[in-house]
C-alpha cells in the first residue's frame, strides 16, 4: 500500500535481501505439536518474526443447533490478533481484515477436511497471533492444519502455506513485514503437497502473466518446504523422544 | 427444503457441464449481458446502475475534503464498500455485513486499489493536513449470482463518470469553489473476472444457480495492459496449478472485452 521513501536496500546487487536472504529462501521456520493441554490439538509456529498459537476443539456439539449439518460436519474458524502482537496497539475486536482472513483460511482448510466423517458436530479452530510480521496468515494456516492433524480430525492431506511475492522487480519467496510494506507484490498461496491442489490464493499489486506464473510455482515451492517442517513437528510430538 | 432443491439443482447443473452445456445456454467463457447507465443518482459526484444478466447493483461516488491518513500524507482518500439490500434477495436480513459481505466489499476496494486506477497523489490540497477523498459504495438491489464483479464494474464505471469539485485552502480549510469540477486522475480501467469452478469444469461469471454449486471460485482483476492486480480465491475446495494458470488467460482475454463495454457505457 504505502510506497514511501526509505533508505532500505531490499535488493542488492549480489542479490541478497533486507534480512540477509536469497531469492528463494524462506525465514526461520519452527512449529511445535501439542502444546496446549486443554485444546483436543494444538500448535505453535514461529515463521519468522510470527509468533503464533493454534487451537482445535472438537468434534462436538454445535452450538447454536440451527448450523449443524445432517450429512456432514462443519468446520469454524477464528484469526485473531492480540492488541500487543503489532507495533501501534491493535484494538482487540476483530477487524474486517481478521474477517476476512479467518474466512480464508477456513476455506483453505476445509478441502482438507473429511467432514463427512463427523456429522452434526463441529470443529472449531482458533488462532492466536502473539506477534505478528509479513506473512501472518500463512504461519497462522501452517500453525492451524498442523492443530487439526494433532487432533486426530481425520484429513486427506497436509495443508501448507507460504507466500511469494514480486520485490525490486524480482519474484522472491517468504516475503517479510519491510518488503510487504516497500515491494510490489504479495501472494499468499496455501498448497496440498500430496493432492497438488491450491487451495487459497491472494495477490495484492500488480504481475505480468509471466510473473504471475513464476510467482505461483515459487510459492508453491516454498509450500513444499513448510510441509517438511510440518510432518516434523507430528512426528517429533507422536514419536519423539518425548512422546508418551 | 433449500439444501434438497439445491442438490436437484447441483446434479442437473454439472450434468449439462459434462455435456458442455451452461443452464442458461451460455459458453464456458461467456459473460452475461453487461448494461451499465452511468449518472443515475445526480446528487452524487458519481454514479452508475449497471445490470449484469439479473445482478443489479446501484453504486455512488461521494467526493469530500478529508484528512489524509497518518503515514500517507501525500495522497487522498479512496474507500469502496459493499453492501447487500434486503429487497435483493430473501435470504438476505438488515443488520451487521457477514463474512461474505465484508469479504466482497474487501475485494472489490482491493481490486480498484491494487491496480493504482485512481492516482492519489493528484488528491492532496494540503500535505499532510487536507486532502480529497473518494468514497464509493457499491449496493446491491437485486440478487442473481456474482457480486464480485458486479459491484467492480459498478464502482468503476461510476469512478469514471464522476467529476471532482474544487477546493482552495483559506485559512488553512479547505473551501469550496462553487460550480468548478474537474476530471478524476485515472490510470488504468481495473476488470474483475470471476470464475467458478464446478468438478473438473471453470465457468466464467456464474449466476445464482451455478454459484450455489460451486466448488471453488476465483477473482482476478487485471489493468489496461493486461496484468494481473488482485486475485481472490473462495469457496471450500481448491484449483490445480494449471487451473490456475487458464483462469489468468481467461481474465486477460475476458477482461478486456468487458473493458470495452465499460468505456463505451461508462463516459
Amino acid at each position: 500500500m504505502g510506497v514511501k521513501k526509505t533508505d532500505i536496500v531490499l535488493l542488492d546487487d549480489k542479490g541478497i535481501r533486507c534480512d540477509g536472504r536469497k531469492i528463494d529462501e524462506p525465514r526461520r521456520i519452527m512449529i511445535k505439536a501439542g502444546v496446549l493441554k486443554n485444546a483436543s490439538g494444538s500448535a505453535y509456529i514461529e515463521f519468522g518474526e510470527n509468533k503464533i498459537l493454534a487451537g482445535v476443539f472438537g468434534p462436538r456439539d454445535v452450538h447454536p443447533k440451527h448450523l449443524a449439518n445432517t450429512d456432514r460436519g462443519i468446520l469454524r474458524c477464528r484469526y485473531h490478533m492480540q492488541p500487543f502482537s503489532v507495533g501501534e496497539r491493535k484494538n482487540p475486536a476483530p477487524s474486517r481484515r481478521e474477517i476476512e482472513i479467518s474466512k480464508v483460511i477456513k476455506e483453505a482448510l476445509e478441502p482438507a477436511v473429511m467432514l463427512e466423517s463427523f456429522p452434526r458436530t463441529v470443529v472449531d479452530v482458533f488462532i492466536e497471533i502473539l506477534q505478528a510480521d509479513g506473512g501472518s496468515r500463512c504461519a497462522a494456516l501452517d500453525a492451524a492444519a498442523v492443530a487439526l492433524a494433532d487432533a486426530g480430525i481425520p484429513m486427506r492431506d497436509m495443508v501448507s502455506a507460504c507466500a511469494a511475492g514480486k520485490v525490486a522487480d524480482t519474484i522472491v519467496l517468504d516475503i517479510n513485514n519491510e518488503e510487504d510494506q516497500e515491494g510490489q507484490a504479495d501472494m499468499p498461496v496455501a498448497y496440498m503437497p500430496n493432492l497438488g491442489k491450491v487451495t487459497l490464493i491472494q495477490l495484492d499489486g500488480v504481475l505480468t502473466p509471466e510473473e504471475y506464473e513464476k510467482c505461483v510455482n515459487t510459492a508453491i515451492d516454498g509450500c513444499k518446504l513448510v510441509y517438511e517442517v510440518q510432518k516434523k513437528a507430528l512426528h517429533e510430538k507422536f514419536f519423539g523422544e518425548n512422546s508418551q | 427444503m433449500s439444501n434438497i432443491l439445491d442438490e436437484l439443482k447441483k446434479k442437473k447443473v454439472t450434468s449439462l457441464l459434462n455435456d458442455g452445456q451452461r443452464i442458461d445456454g451460455r459458453a464456458f467463457d461467456e459473460p452475461r449481458h453487461l448494461t451499465i447507465d452511468v449518472g443515475v443518482i445526480p446528487k452524487a459526484e458519481g454514479s452508475a446502475r449497471i445490470r449484469l444478466g439479473d445482478t443489479e447493483v446501484v453504486c455512488g461516488v461521494k467526493i469530500q475534503p478529508d484528512k489524509p491518513f497518518p503515514d500517507l500524507g501525500d495522497r487522498g482518500i479512496f474507500i469502496c464498500t459493499a453492501e447487500i439490500l434486503p429487497l435483493a434477495d430473501p435470504s438476505v436480513e438488515p443488520g451487521p455485513p457477514n463474512e461474505e459481505v465484508i469479504e466482497l466489499a474487501r475485494v472489490v476496494d482491493r481490486g480498484i486499489r491494487e491496480s493504482g486506477m485512481i492516482d492519489l497523489t493528484k488528491l492532496v490540497l494540503q500535505k499532510n493536513k487536507s486532502v480529497i477523498g473518494l468514497f464509493v459504495d457499491n449496493s446491491v438491489t437485486d440478487y442473481d449470482g456474482n457480486l464480485f464483479d458486479a459491484c467492480s464494474y459498478a464502482a468503476v464505471s461510476s469512478i469514471l463518470s464522476c467529476r471532482i469539485p474544487k477546493w482552495e485552502i483559506k485559512d488553512d480549510a479547505p473551501s469550496l469553489v462553487e460550480g468548478e469540477y474537474s476530471e478524476p486522475p485515472i490510470t488504468t480501467i481495473p476488470v474483475s473476472v470471476t470464475m467458478g469452478r464446478i468438478g473438473n469444469h471453470v465457468i466464467v461469471d456464474p449466476n445464482a444457480d451455478e454459484w450455489a454449486c460451486m466448488d471453488a471460485r476465483i477473482t482476478i482483476t487485471t489493468n489496461a495492459s493486461g496484468n494481473i492486480c488482485a486475485i481472490q480465491k473462495g469457496g471450500s475446495n481448491g484449483f490445480t496449478q494449471e487451473q490456475l494458470f487458464q483462469c489468468a488467460k481467461t481474465s486477460i482475454s475476458t477482461g478486456a472485452k468487458i473493458r470495452e463495454i465499460i468505456k463505451a457505457q461508462g463516459k
